[in-house]
């Protein structure tokens, strides 16, 4: 086990400089193609190997652990230092500050602090499980997928951009080896090692393109991710100088022992606000909607499918010890909020991606309010939600990806009709829309549990706003993705033309959606065998969270959903119907197209959504919501600050 | 047994005419002669409509639309002309632009007279063409039939 | 009492369109007496339904009548959920499930009026949702369950907790019903908006499923105003009827002496009321519970 591990965390990153030295594609994109390969297989063994073992949380040591420490502890400084002059060589140096203060803080403290109890660094447990599954299943699938889309996106698309494809395929590997870290460190100076390099990954892939916005972006998303960084760093003082623990349980199990210790809820609070820099929920979620400059497989997979869940992970591991005190409402308050004004942005605009990013901080918001209630229903509707949104998200993203490379385009008004001329993709898109708010697939699931949670939070205030928020939050998510199902079909008025989509890319999408359909079809499986010990192994209790008879009836829904339209596709297959044009008035010029305008010739007709951007648009909503989560984040860090001391 | 006679759906539509029909057409949905007790609808859509319904007579341009209006009704449906205009291009008959009432295009069931015509005589027509709908339905049970 | 369960699911199958279409016969019979008309035989909505199963068909996407064979079935299904007492979120969920193709039928089309009509009935179905979805939060907070069968047993009604979530549901009941002033996607019988709105392109037999489809549901959302008040006590069952005859009655009066609105007045209200009604009972329950 230990030596699988240590493969798992190391491997990417020395892999990493394979593609960084390799120049010749072919032959780039072979190693790409191995190590991607080794990763699903290593992450894979790894997780049913220690499932084959029963399943019982594991602490345990690297080998060389005294090396490792040197290691990050170095590390750590480096990572300081290419930030610093980066943000010089850009004219911000401002930023290196936030970068110079926790680095210093963390590494002076590991130095000449106290001596601290030795410890193992590493944690295995269920949840561990997950998310390994999820960075190294999904991830690789992406990483696979960035080979075809990077080739097409420098050779059809921009071919004024510098090519630094090797540059972006390492750094792809070295945020797996980062990602594993993360999920697997307990002690929170190797977790704050790992996180900062996932921060400046994100950085570094965001301002691939050298763009004056995207270069403007990346550092948006390095200083509120450093600034999440503080949070940890601010939680690993807190927890040196106060209990002598830098261990992640230890402060958790802390917290729980003495619920009303403000100081004990302290990390807790600075772990909780690192986690809500980190899932770019309000006011952080600038950063990721501006990370959509990125090339879309780094969106995919940084900033929707695992990056942001880093936070989300980190949220669900301290949930116990929110259960209804001030750092568990500021986080439900922040997440329910972030669902609902995200998903009401994510109305207003038209840019395939940029609907994307919104619904994914709204995703995000769902599952940190889930985490914030800190009950068991609602943990397992996180994770639940964490998984779902893993796969249809990367899907939806890649699939936006591929239409964009073919048509050139990714707004969503420019996908009229895509069933008719890329009927593949548009199925693909349909699947993972689908996947994302329609009963009975994952986030029905979820949203069930966590409204039943939410009323039965303590908290009067808090209990009635989440109802509240979810309730709208789902109203407006239904618009949105609807609105955006309704393109799909229908006639379009573009010519057939090639799809430019490279095998690899079918390849890696084909295998999303297979996984999304394998996940609502195991979906009762997966909660007994997998989510059910892990909510038990959180909270001691064993409860049946959704009821037998629900399962039966979302397996009906189930069912319906896919035999349904199949079965009436058969049965109204050889229906006879003759053919007419649709209504205009009478003033169709022969097809479904255009129509005959007032001065006697054709016109072609353009059909647009509904965006209400008088009602929900940016301009209009953005600054009063992050002003709003501002005030939440500040009222409960206060209180929470002020009882410590 | 068929019960489109007991429920036929109607379209309106106004070709080059005073209006003076239009009016008459719609009086006959208000209070006084309440021609929903046959279950008559002003429906505004071919697709959903049995009955076709033209005031005024056929000039150049809507001729393609009537045609296509017609052919997106489906059967079994009928065409009434109300006023006599739609009958036989009426007073604007010699125009230069009008080629005459609405069988120039397509065929048409009932003729309604009169300048305007009155409610009474276009209800009288409504229902005459609701007869109709026996016979024709009748034909195309027996098409759908043989099919 | 699982085989009375089964009873009433396969009661409301079978009786449930012949229930509502005729209260929509008294309906259109109401609402011409309400303007000095004579109006349509009760029978009429029976009249109109099996017409346009016998038309030609006519279509221009086949996928749209799979769509609405698949909106006719989940809407159908929700409603099996319902009467057979399980639970009613799920009842919610799989209802906007049902909407979700109803949407998909009518753009599949790509027909400007359709296409208006849709994207009014999605600011239809987002202003009604989270009243439905807090009707069934109500339900939970004050019977301690989503299971109808557990909501219809309970010690006392229901509305004596949730009279604010009555009120708002009535009101988007509503637009539901396709009623105006909010009758602004398809307007209920076959009076015009925007040609047709969301069913312009549906010919006959589409058409047809879609009215019945909508008489399905009609007959969901009345049992859910009966469910505020039905409690253990038979004589509840009479209390419920009454209090669905009014409602009903209501409906048809505020269509009568109502003028249509612009979507955005409608969404505004439709929150505005659950807000503001739902909202507040919602918290003073929160309360007391404690």
């Amino acid at each position: 086990m230990e030596m699988l591990v240590t493969a798992l965390i190391c491997l990417p990153f020395l892999w990493a400089i394979l593609p960084a030295v390799i120049h010749n594609s072919k032959l780039r994109a072979f190693f790409v193609y191995l190590g991607c390969g080794i990763v699903i297989v290593l992450s894979i063994v790894t997780a049913v190997q220690w499932y084959l073992a029963g399943g019982q949380a594991l602490d345990f040591d690297l080998p060389y652990s005294g090396l490792f420490d040197e290691v990050i502890l170095y590390g750590d400084l480096l990572l300081m230092c290419l930030i610093t002059y980066l943000s010089f060589k850009y004219k911000r140096g401002v930023i290196s500050l936030l970068a110079i203060v926790q680095t210093l803080l963390v590494a002076g403290l590991e130095v000449f602090g106290p001596e601290l109890p030795a410890q193992p660094a590493l944690h295995f447990d269920w949840l561990t499980l997950i998310m390994i599954l999820i960075i190294g299943v999904i991830g690789s699938a992406i990483g696979i997928y960035a080979v075809g889309y990077m080739h097409g996106y420098h050779i059809h698309h921009h071919k004024e951009l510098t090519d630094r494809r090797s540059f972006f395929l390492a750094m792809i590997f070295v945020f797996f080896g980062a990602m594993f870290g993360l999920v697997l460190s307990q002690s929170l100076v190797w977790m704050y090692f790992f996180w900062e390099i996932t921060s400046v990954t994100s950085f570094l892939l965001i301002g691939y393109t050298r763009t004056e916005e995207a270069v403007a972006n990346s550092f948006k998303a390095l200083w509120m991710n450093l600034l999440g960084g503080c949070g940890i760093a601010a939680a690993i003082a807190v927890g040196i100088l106060g209990y002598g623990t830098v261990n992640l349980y230890d402060i958790i199990a802390n917290a729980i022992a003495s619920p009303a210790d403000m100081l004990c809820l302290l990390p807790i609070a600075c772990l909780a606000f690192a986690a809500l820099t980190k899932s770019a929920q309000f006011p952080f979620s600038g950063w990721l909607l501006g990370a959509m400059v990125a090339p879309t497989p780094s969106s995919a997979l940084l900033h929707s499918a695992t990056m942001v869940k880093a936070g989300v992970y980190l949220l669900i591991r301290v949930s116990a010890a929110m259960a209804d005190n001030y750092v568990g409402n500021m986080v439900a308050l922040i997440g329910g909020f972030t669902f609902l004004v995200a998903s009401c942005l994510a109305i207003s605009v038209s840019d395939g991606k940029k609907v994307l990013a919104y619904s994914t901080i709204s995703n995000l918001g769902l599952i940190v309010a889930c985490t914030g209630c800190g009950y068991e229903e609602t943990i397992w509707a996180a994770v639940f939600l964490v998984i779902f949104h893993a796969v249809s998200k990367s899907m939806l993203f890649q699939c936006v990806g591929a239409i964009e490379n073919t048509t050139g385009s990714r707004d969503v008004e420019d996908m009229q009709g895509l069933a008719s001329i890329f009927p593949k993709l548009a199925c693909i898109l349909m699947i993972g829309i689908a996947g994302m708010f329609l009963a009975p697939f994952g986030m029905l699931i979820s949203k069930w549990a966590a409204l039943k949670a939410f009323i039965d939070t303590n908290s009067v205030y808090v209990s009635t706003l989440m109802v509240m928020f979810i309730c709208f939050g789902s109203a407006t998510t239904m618009f949105y993705w609807t609105k955006w199902m309704s393109k799909i079909l229908g006639a379009s008025p573009r010519e057939k033309s090639r799809d430019l989509t490279k095998k690899n890319e079918y390849i890696s999408m084909f295998f999303h959606a297979v996984l999304v359909i394998a996940l609502i079809l195991g979906f009762p499986w997966l909660s007994q065998n997998v989510l059910k010990p892990l909510t038990n192994s959180m909270f001691g209790t064993d409860v049946q969270v959704i009821s037998y008879q629900n399962i039966i009836i979302m397996i009906v829904l189930l069912v319906g959903i896919f035999v349904i339209p199949c079965l009436n596709y058969f049965m109204t297959k050889n229906q006879k119907a003759k053919q007419v044009i649709t209504y205009m008035g009478g003033a169709n010029a022969g097809d479904n197209m255009s129509f005959i305008s007032s001065t006697g010739d054709a016109k072609e007709m353009h059909i647009s959504n509904f965006y209400m951007e008088d009602i929900m648009g940016e301009k209009k909503l953005f600054t009063p919501a992050i002003m709003i989560s501002t005030f939440i984040i500040i009222v409960y860090m206060i209180i929470v600050i002020g009882g410590a001391f | 047994m068929s019960t489109i006679h007991k429920s036929p759906w109607l379209l309106h539509y106004d070709g080059s005419s005073c209006n003076g029909c239009d009016i008459e057409v719609l009086a006959c949905t208000t209070p006084v002669y309440d021609v929903e007790r046959f279950g008559v609808i002003n429906t505004g859509n071919p697709m959903h409509a049995d009955i076709f319904l033209i005031t005024g007579g056929i000039n150049s341009q809507n001729a393609e639309v009537v045609k296509q209006i017609y052919n997106q009704m489906p059967q079994p449906k009928v065409v009434i002309a109300v006023g006599t205009c739609a009958c036989t291009g009426g007073i604007f008959k010699e125009c230069y632009n009008i080629k005459g009432g609405a069988d120039t295009v397509i065929p048409v069931d009932i003729y309604v007279p009169g300048c305007a015509a009155r409610p009474e005589s276009i209800i009288d027509g409504v229902v005459k063409g609701v007869a109709l709908f026996k016979e024709k339905a009748a034909a195309l049970a027996a098409e759908q039939k043989a099919n | 009492m699982i085989s009375s369960r089964v009873i009433t699911a396969v009661c409301y199958l079978l009786f449930a369109p012949f229930i509502i279409g005729l209260l929509d016969g008294f309906d259109r019979k109401i609402s011409a007496r309400m303007q000095g008309r004579k109006g349509p035989s009760v029978l009429q909505p029976f009249y109109d339904l099996k017409k346009l199963f016998e038309k030609e068909f006519l279509t221009a996407n086949k996928i749209q009548l799979l769509m609405i064979r698949s909106y006719l079935f989940f809407i159908m299904l929700s409603g099996v959920i319902f009467f057979a007492g399980f639970d009613i979120l799920l009842v919610v969920f799989s209802l906007s499930t049902a909407a979700m193709f109803l949407i998909l039928a009518s753009t599949s089309t790509h027909s400007p009026y359709s296409a208006q009509g849709t994207h009014r009935e999605l600011v239809q179905i987002m202003s009604c949702e989270p009243m439905e979805l807090l009707v069934a939060v109500g339900f939970y907070l004050a019977m301690g369950t989503f299971n109808v069968n557990e909501i219809a047993q309970g010690q006392m009604s229901p509305i004596t907790f949730l009279p604010g979530f009555f009120v708002g549901f009535v009101f988007i009941l509503t637009i539901k019903f396709r009623k105006s002033p909010f009758d602004i996607a398809t307007s209920h019988h076959a009076h015009q908006e925007v040609i047709k709105g969301v069913t312009s392109e549906m010919v006959g037999k589409e058409y047809g499923m879609v009215t019945l489809a909508e008489w399905y549901e009609n007959a969901i959302l009345l049992g859910i105003v009966g469910l505020f008040f039905i409690n253990s006590n038979p004589v509840s069952i009479v209390a419920a009827i009454v209090a669905i005859l009014v409602v009903w009655f209501l409906e048809i009066l505020i269509d009568n002496t109502s003028a249509r609105v612009k979507w955005q007045l409608m969404l505004k209200l439709a929150w505005g009321v659950t807000i503001v009604a739902a909202g507040m009972n919602l918290f003073l329950l929160e309360i007391i519970r404690g």
